[in-house]
């Protein structure tokens, strides 16, 4: 069975606050998710499906449903880290095309920013029932120095230079100059990235994504309650899921879970990498974008330095438009997870309901990709291919 | 102390990976091989992740190997290098670089392990330069 044209993506919402000093976590949730139902034309008594991943306080799912009075008959909990809620909308998708749900809601929310959370510099630690924590949390992992071994590796490998990096920054910020909420609004140049302090070598600073408070929501629903609603017609083509872990010491840091994610979501989808007009890639770092667009096929493996320099990721500019709300790297990771964001952005630009100095003509097809965890341990991969009716 | 010396966090211990915690407080590396598949895998467990067999053995490593990556964390309050390490026996392992200047790592370089003392727990294995 497949997804294709079997759900809509019929409201999403990105929550305008970058510091949550006065809401509280299951607020920000329920902020999230009235503001992605009135976006669609629904309320809250509509819902009968819901999905969110370990952002979500207390016991998850259970808990949120009971914040905002939901009747549910169907409910998903599926956790891979910032990659969660662009899986939870082909398992939306999925449970739609079931009739499981009609109409699916989707919530993001944390406020790392209020908290004080060392989201990227501090090691983290999952517990010490983790049964890799004690081979990994005494060495120090981090989120960025992690990242920076793939990075590093690729380098090694396939010669990518720390300007071609810098290029994924650089496109990030002409975008989000146009973004008012974006936290980071400034346009930096290559030299502003390459002569940032290094973090982790070869990261400098403006290779990471910002750190925000916010949330986000979306809601998809079936065919029939998308058409009735007055909203332009955004529908799933495919999705595809994977997880990428260490395989019991055959490190491999070049390749993500895309390599997998990607060919299902395409052939699901039944396009090509060329007939793609707008991509969400999840930007933690730069690096992160640069080994997701090999692995997703916009180019050969280790040629993703040449595909992202020279401004190919900048709307009307280049021939790959990336991230145009400014992405992690300048708009919003809320949560210190940028899935959400990612497929909201991509509808908005299916829409036509981008900012205009952004938007891409003709955008029909589009596709978001969430990677969440590590690279350099284990993450899981979502991709989503949507189309414009 | 060494600028590149930092306090590490203890490993938890527990009864499945106790034998390698064991050899590492003797100052030896262990690693885990499948005598179904003849596999090694790291980090050990008692059930082999590439057939799923329940016949793992602990195995004696060289403690050699090679950099497969690493990145010097500079913003930490005490630098250090985190690596990983392919073991001359196969599998690669998470690890620091240590007793070494930070700036002459080079992926490919050839490393020997090296026990380091945790906070309260047994030491870890890290490697330096051969
Ligand atoms: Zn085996």
């Amino acid at each position: 069975m497949s997804i294709k044209g079997k759900a809509y993506l019929a409201g999403v919402f990105e929550h305008p606050t970058r510091k949550a000093d006065t809401q509280s976590l299951a607020q920000l949730h329920a902020e999230s998710a009235l503001g992605a139902l009135a976006d669609a034309g629904l309320t809250k008594d509509d819902v009968d499906g819901y999905f969110c991943a370990g952002d979500a306080p207390g016991l998850g799912g259970l808990s949120m449903a009971d914040y905002m009075g939901l009747k549910l008959r169907h409910i998903d909990t599926t956790e891979t880290g910032g990659s969660s809620y662009v899986i939870h909308v082909g398992h939306a998708a999925e449970a739609i095309a079931a009739g499981k749900c009609d109409v699916a809601l989707i919530t993001l929310a944390g406020r790392p920013r209020a908290e004080g959370m060392a989201t990227g510099t501090a090691p983290r630690n999952y517990g010490a029932a983790a049964p890799d924590v004690a081979f990994e949390y005494p060495y120090g992992p981090t989120v960025v120095n992690q990242y920076a071994m793939a990075a590093m590796r690729h380098m090694h490998e396939f010669g990518t230079t720390s300007a071609q990096l810098a290029w994924i920054k650089v496109a990030a910020s002409q975008h989000a100059q146009h973004n008012p909420r974006a936290l980071l609004r400034e346009v930096v140049t290559v030299e502003d990235v390459v002569n940032s302090p290094i973090i982790a070598d070869p990261l400098h600073r403006l290779d990471c994504c910002v750190i925000t408070d916010g949330g986000g929501a979306i809601v998809v629903t079936r065919p029939e309650v998308a058409k009735r609603l007055n909203r332009p017609l955004v529908k799933v083509l495919g999705a595809g899921e994977a997880v990428k872990h260490q395989r019991g010491g055959k490190i491999d840091l070049t390749h993500t879970g895309a390599v997998w994610s990607g060919p299902a979501a395409f052939a699901e989808a039944g396009v090509t990498p060329a007939d793609v007009k707008y991509v969400s890639i999840y930007d933690s770092f730069t690096i992160t974008v640069l080994i997701t667009l090999e692995d997703l096929g916009f180019c050969a493996k280790g040629q993703g330095g040449k595909l992202v320099a020279d401004g190919n990721l900048i709307a009307g500019v280049g021939r790959l438009p990336f991230n145009t709300d400014g992405g992690g790297l300048c708009n919003n990771h809320p949560a210190n997870r940028g899935g959400l964001t990612k497929v909201v952005e991509a509808v908005r630009q299916l829409r036509g309901e981008a900012h205009p100095k952004v938007q891409v003509k003709s955008c029909d097809v589009a596709l978001a990709h969430g990677t969440g965890g590590s690279l350099a341990t284990r993450h899981g991969s979502a991709t989503l291919i949507m189309g414009r009716e | 102390m060494s600028p590149q010396e930092r306090p590490i966090p203890s490993p938890p211990v527990n009864p499945e990976t106790k034998p390698f915690w064991d050899a590492a407080a003797a100052g030896k590396l262990l690693v885990k091989k499948c005598s179904a598949c003849g596999e090694r895998h790291h980090y050990p467990r008692a059930i082999c992740p590439f057939c799923g067999s329940e016949r793992t053995e602990w195995t004696g490593a060289s403690g050699r190997g090679t950099v497969y990556s690493y990145s010097v964390f500079r913003r930490a309050p005490i630098p250090y290098a985190i690596a990983y390490v392919t073991l001359d026996e196969g599998p690669t392992m998470m690890t620091n670089l240590v007793d070494c200047d930070l700036d002459a790592i080079r992926i490919g370089q050839a490393v020997r392990v090296v026990f380091k003392p945790t906070e309260d727990g047994p030491p870890v294995p890290m490697f330096t330069r051969a």
